[in-house]
């Protein structure tokens, strides 16, 4: 991340700032390229500018510095209607008038497209979205995913090569949003589009991303494939944010290589792998997934441990979910897989747990 | 083990150990496939019962309203409704007269026979005495021209018809002359004796008229008219028949009596007096009854005002219905007015043209205004929505008054044109008491009403709409046209239901802006109501603009859907 965009890349963000009032900016420098036929989440708490970001790719809103660039071409001063990108909007935005196939026939007509023409691709439309049948009904007689599917099929049947979608899912139940989940990643790698998502929803982002911008306060926190996201965050705060993590505060007491030595605060020394730390006296923060921590670890030399106190444990099924107290952390989490040998824990219990070196990374402590 | 709560099968509940049939129990529905509440009794009954209280308060709640709507809007628009088919005056004023016309045909073309006057005689008369002829004269002056001062002559002459015979009486005796004469000869003694004794100071009532006996059959035209003067003295005046002269009514009846009656066998007071006049009418001077009213007044030959009396004479008439739709009911039937006495047509067609004209204004000024406030900035919005209301602050008056001076000759308007030499100072514009002025001044105050159920819904209508259409390649024309504008309409049907509405029935505005071209058929209403007080003509006219309304909101919810119509989210 960081670097201009490259002059192939289908959709560019240069030096891009938005600012409503003046006096802050909601988007602040954000460089981002993206390559044909890539699906691209945007992923931040509200408020961290992703959807801004959204709205000026779709022209609806300005940028106030920097250029937008669609297909090689900066597209600053094209109008909305102009740009041919399709839009899935988080209401879906059906317009409640028209039926399902006047709605989908919509944007081939302001096109000027033939009545024969423009039904064949209504039907294809409908048709890949599983709703051949519902043509000739109006939105508000459908359910929310069929109208979700209604607003893709609109948003592609004019042939969009770059469609944005803001929150499709988010007014969907878990099992329906999970199913549509896949049912746009199937369609998007059907059809070759590119893809540009905003969600806050991080589960979402992982399952269908190709690469996850993470947003906040302006900026692309960390821009990266979803399993480096998860495995490899470059800052605390993406840390915090994917998934669930575990912090223990400290100082850096050595550094060196892809190795640092960190005296927490509670006064206990442990190896960690550096990611944005630099010299030694660095207040850091030590991050670590709870599914990496072992119980009684037989790991080898190179692992660290520590003595932790049990203080709930959670039977979920599939797994348990121990919280401890570490270094005076007490909302330490473990996940243990459930596991006919796997030992059941009470409140109370003292236990060692320890980790690999390389799963705690060393990261900024802001 | 041998009693019976110990036997299993006395159990008439379920058992415990049986929770199936329990459960079945709960949903079961009795012969009639009615659902059965838990205790067996239906469930709608057991529903009601629950939810009666409820019911009980909500109406006790709305009960205030109810009542004030009722009794001031419901009871008045069935009173106007019923104003303008309501016809007794006639019947009543004229019962005799009513009931002896209706043999009467008149296609005959001849006025009718001498009952017909004879029974007039009678109900012209009292209805004089009562003051009841110039209102009849009134009423029936609406349809037949000449009639009120018809009636209004033929009350100050009906007298002379009995004078004559009074006269002729007097002079044969001078008893005749005497109040005491006529109560002795037709009063009961027991009434007379009574009479006497009553005392004008003491409060008490005055004693019952009763006549003598054998005076029906004797006389019975005079006992009649002598019963219906007595009676009315006595509770109209609070006169004693000892003190007063008879009607000339009664001097009458007692010439056909004695002419018609032999007396010779009767014997009570004034013996002499009844066979001297009995034996003295057959010289008098007399004038039949027909020919009395034809020299009172010709117009009484006229088969026309018969025609409309017998026209008329129903408790309930279409009268005031046709004469509001410039027809006439006359005496062949409805008949279309005089082609220049038609003016209700005339209003009722101008009336819907300018409310037209002032809801399509209103439309197009109002759209923008609206649109404006559903997307502007709240802090905007709050202000223009401030200024719309402005109006609602000022008075009607003033605002229609403001008018008047800014479209005067001399007004703002027309100063400001000469001045910049767009118009001559000879050639000022005629911008008010006209129709331009009405319609200028009407959409002005109308104008909120079309404004608030616009922005209403529009505010309702999210931007996504017309963003999603301009990511779909619709220019901002075309979002608007297909998107934003269809959504809008149910707005627009809702303000212009409201403002054709109040248009039409609109009256304060006309009536001071109008000048003659430019007023309602409302104001003619209030014509009616207040100046010409014929009440069942501007009922009438209200009524035809009640089933307008009707019928213009039915074509609406057959056209539109009312449904459609939203006044908000």
């Amino acid at each position: 991340m960081g670097t201009t965009a490259d002059s192939d890349a289908f959709v560019a963000f240069e030096r891009v700032q938005k600012s409503y009032d003046g006096e802050t900016l909601v988007v602040k420098d954000l460089n981002l390229a993206m390559p044909k036929g890539e699906f691209l989440t945007m992923l931040g708490p509200s408020g961290s500018g992703k959807t801004t970001c959204l709205m000026m790719l779709a022209g609806f809103e300005t940028a106030t510095h920097g250029e937008i660039k669609l297909d090689g071409k900066p597209i600053n001063n094209i109008p909305p209607h102009k740009r041919g990108i399709g839009m899935v909007f988080q209401n879906y935005a059906l317009f409640p008038h028209m039926t399902v196939a006047e709605n989908l026939s919509f944007p081939l007509e302001v096109r000027g497209m033939a009545k024969a023409e423009r039904e064949k691709k209504v039907k294809r439309a409908l048709e890949m979205v599983q709703m051949g049948h519902f043509g000739g009904r109006r939105p508000a007689q459908l359910s929310g995913g069929q109208q979700q599917r209604i607003a893709l099929a609109r948003a592609l049947v004019f042939e969009a090569e770059l469609v944005l979608m803001d929150e499709p899912l988010g007014a969907l139940d878990k099992q329906l949003r999970e199913h549509m989940q896949f049912e746009i990643k199937r369609i998007a790698n059907d059809l070759g589009i590119t893809v540009v998502y905003v969600t806050h929803d991080q589960t979402e982002a992982l399952t269908m991303s190709d690469r996850v911008a993470v947003f906040d306060d302006g900026r692309i926190q960390q821009l990266a494939p979803p399993d480096e996201l998860y495995e490899a965050p470059q800052n605390s705060f993406v840390a915090q944010f994917i998934g669930e993590n575990n912090t223990l505060e400290g100082v850096i007491e050595e550094i060196g290589g892809n190795r640092c030595t960190v005296k927490l605060d509670s006064g206990e020394v442990i190896d960690a792998n550096p990611i944005n730390v630099t010299q030694k006296g660095d207040r850091t923060r030590v991050s670590i997934r709870p599914e990496r921590v072992e119980f009684n670890p037989d790991l080898g030399t190179t692992a660290h441990t520590l003595e932790a106190t049990v203080r709930e444990f959670i039977y979920m099924g599939d797994v348990f979910r121990t919280r401890l107290s570490v270094a005076g952390n007490d909302e330490f989490i473990v996940k243990t897989r459930n596991r006919a040998d796997q030992k059941r824990l009470s409140p109370g219990e003292t236990v060692k747990i320890g980790w690999l070196p390389e799963d705690c990374r060393a990261l900024d402590a802001t | 083990m041998s009693d019976a709560t110990s036997d299993p099968n006395k159990i008439e509940a379920p058992t415990p150990d049986d929770p199936l049939a329990q459960a079945k129990a709960l949903d079961n529905v009795d012969d009639r496939g009615r659902m059965l509440a838990a205790d067996g009794t239906p469930l709608k009954r057991q529903l009601a019962k629950s939810l009666r209280i409820q019911k009980i308060r909500a109406l006790a709640l709305i009960a205030p309203l109810l009542l004030f709507v009722l009794l001031t809007f419901i009871a008045p628009i069935a009173d106007m409704l019923f104003r303008s088919v309501e016809n007794e005056i006639v019947s009543e004023t004229l019962p005799r007269t009513v009931e002896a016309l209706a043999d009467w045909d008149y296609d005959s073309g001849e006025s009718p026979g001498d009952e017909v006057y004879a029974a007039l005689y009678d109900d012209l008369f009292l209805a004089q005495e009562r003051k009841e002829h110039t209102r009849l004269g009134t009423r029936l002056n609406y349809e037949l021209t000449g009639v009120s001062s018809l009636f209004r002559r033929s009350g100050r002459g009906v007298d002379d018809i009995g004078e004559l015979y009074q006269d002729q009486f007097e002079d044969l005796n001078e008893l005749w002359e005497e109040e005491r004469t006529w109560a002795e000869l037709m009063g009961s003694d027991e009434w007379l004796a009574a009479q006497e004794a009553w005392d004008e100071e003491s409060g008490e009532p005055l004693p019952d008229f009763q006549l003598r006996e054998g005076m029906p059959t004797l006389l019975p035209e005079t006992s009649r008219q002598m019963l219906t003067f007595a009676e009315f003295i006595r509770t109209e005046d609070n006169e004693s028949p000892l003190e007063e002269e008879p009607w000339t009514r009664v001097w009458a009846a007692l010439y056909t009596d004695l002419t018609n009656k032999d007396v010779s066998g009767y014997s009570g007071p004034h013996t002499d007096l009844l066979q001297e006049a009995s034996a003295a009418v057959g010289d008098f001077e007399t004038t039949p009854i027909k020919q009395a009213f034809l020299d009172m007044d010709e117009d009484w030959g006229d088969p026309e005002v018969w025609g409309t009396i017998q026209a008329f004479s129903p408790d309930y008439t279409s009268g005031y219905f046709l004469n509001a739709v410039d027809m006439q009911k006359t005496p062949d039937g409805a008949a279309m007015r005089d082609e220049d006495e038609r003016i209700y047509g005339l209003l009722f067609k101008r009336t819907m043209f300018m409310s037209l004209v002032i809801t399509f204004s209103c439309i197009l000024l109002g759209y923008p205004v609206a649109y404006l406030l559903a997307t502007l900035p709240m802090r905007s919005a709050n202000l223009l929505m401030i200024l719309v209301l402005l109006p609602f602050w000022t008075s009607l008056l003033v605002r229609t008054s403001a008018w008047k001076v800014m479209l005067q000759s001399q007004g703002v308007i027309n100063d400001v044109l000469v001045w910049l030499g767009l118009v001559g100072d000879a050639n000022r514009l005629v911008m008010i008491n006209n129709q331009f002025g009405t319609i200028v001044a009407m959409t002005h105050i109308l104008l909120p009403f079309m404004i608030l159920p616009m922005y209403s819904v529009m505010s309702t209508i999210p931007p996504s709409y017309v963003r999603a259409a301009k990511s779909l390649g619709a220019t901002n024309v075309t979002a608007f046209r297909r998107v934003y504008f269809p959504q809008s309409v149910p707005g627009i049907g809702a303000g212009s239901i409201l403002v054709f509405i109040l248009s039409i029935g609109y009256y304060i505005t006309p009536e001071i802006v109008g000048g003659t071209t430019g007023t309602f058929i409302s104001n003619r209403i209030a014509y009616h109501i207040s100046s010409s007080l014929n009440w069942g003509l501007a009922a009438a006219l209200g009524t035809i603009l009640l089933a307008v309304v009707l019928i213009l909101y039915w074509a609406y919810d057959k056209i539109v859907g009312i449904d459609n119509v939203k006044l908000g989210g």
